[in-house]
């Protein structure tokens, strides 16, 4: 069954954490997106959510940084992180480790990724899922793209891998919806946090929108950081998005920078 | 220096209630099996959130130890800035490629609007202030 949704979303812990700090009205407009994103995915009908986050640290650590890995459990838990401060209880997340072993069995043809029978979700998961699937009833199959610990795989990588999902997800007979999580400019849990480039964000977006693989591609990460902060890595998963969607244009349904969430929201989504 | 065992060790408390319990019951003992230097083991002990940072700690293992802690937001942010402010720049890990310049100076550099955080002055370059 050919992919049945593909979009990015923000994930950063302040979205929900630190809600009561942020201007209301902004706030309750991303929330709004948020929520329509959650319908659009609903109307879908999907089998399984394939999100593709950016995690912090909470199962991956140097002493084995995999580039690229997929959850392949019939539970996940989350969110490792104090719930009071990140504002979400902790719970179980269905998954489906059968589905998940179909999956990268798929990937592995294109792709080389690690597989994890574990994981313990982040806010880079806990946060969408808070949104997206807030009764905790749809299967996900957690994907993870390093973009924290350097050496990070090339951004050409992360399209090849995106390509690599969508190719496996159309090999199954499930219904799969992919969305991809992280930030764009940003500075998380730096004294700088809040910092946001908003051009720098608009032409991603602009990039990210026409699903240009060359503009999207011709980034390094020594501008990046010095342009979108360390946070800016994440695009990775952005474009892996962009590759699952090959040639369907994108919208972006809500972006604004909201510094006390330390980032530029974004929802957005590919006509796939 | 063994930033790399630092940030295991903060990799571990994050994940682990085990490790977290053996922690604040005695919290230079639970640092033995990690090769630290006695300056990492007292920034860890105390915690030093300031020295961490200088040291190189990755903001996404650190802000979770802050809350342990029972270190809000604005403190965490602030006692970086004083540990860069103290200590001088980053000196290893991802963020030593540059110095903190500030929210506000960045935008100004940008030729942007600051999105400084309300209740949170930003800092001047460490590199001046050390």
């Amino acid at each position: 069954m050919p992919l049945v949704y593909a979009g990015v979303c923000s994930h950063a812990p302040g979205i929900v954490g630190r809600s009561d700090q942020a201007d209301p009205t902004i706030r309750n407009e991303l929330y709004a997106a948020f929520d329509q994103m959650r319908q659009g995915i609903e109307a879908t009908k999907p089998d399984a959510l394939v999100v593709v986050a950016a995690e912090h640290f909470a199962n991956f650590f140097m002493d084995n940084m995999p580039s690229f890995a997929i959850g392949m459990a019939n539970s996940y838990t989350g969110p490792i992180e104090d719930t009071a401060w990140l504002g979400i209880d902790k719970t179980k997340v269905p998954g489906n480790a059968e589905l998940s072993k179909r999956f990268i069995k798929e990937v592995m043809n294109t792709s080389d990724v690690a597989y994890a029978e574990e994981w313990q979700f982040d806010h880079g998961i806990m946060v969408p899922l808070h949104f997206l699937t807030p009764n905790y009833n749809l299967p996900i199959i957690p994907v993870n793209i390093n973009c924290q610990g350097p050496p990070l795989a090339p951004l050409h990588r992360s399209w090849a891998f995106g390509e690599s999902l969508r190719a496996a997800a159309d090999a199954l007979p499930e219904r799969i919806a992919i969305v991809g999580t992280g930030g764009i400019s940003h500075w998380p849990a730096t004294p700088d946090s809040g910092k946001i480039n908003e051009p720098w964000d608009a032409e991603f977006l602009d990039r990210w929108c026409r699903n240009d693989r060359d503009a999207l591609l011709d980034y390094d990460d020594t501008t990046i950081y010095a342009d979108a902060g360390q946070g800016g890595f994440e695009i990775r998963t952005f474009i892996a998005i962009s590759a699952a969607a090959k040639q369907a244009p994108g919208t972006v349904h809500f972006y604004a920078p909201i510094p006390i969430f330390a980032v530029g929201c974004t929802i957005a989504s590919y006509a796939i | 220096m063994s930033l790399y065992y630092v940030q295991k060790f903060l990799y571990e408390i994050n994940r682990s209630e085990t490790v977290r319990d053996q922690y604040f019951a005695d919290r230079t003992g639970s640092l033995a099996s990690y090769d630290l230097t006695d300056e990492e083991v007292r920034s860890l002990v105390e915690p030093d959130i300031g020295m961490l940072f200088h040291m190189g700690v990755n903001g996404q293992i650190l802000m979770h130890f802050a809350p342990l802690h029972g270190i809000e937001w604005f403190d965490y942010l602030r006692l970086m800035r004083e540990g860069i402010a103290e200590h001088g720049p980053v000196r290893a890990g991802v963020y030593a490629i540059t110095g903190y310049e500030g929210v506000d100076n960045h935008a100004d550099n940008l030729g942007q609007q600051s999105h400084a955080i309300d209740g949170v002055p930003s800092t001047t370059s460490a590199t001046e202030e050390s």
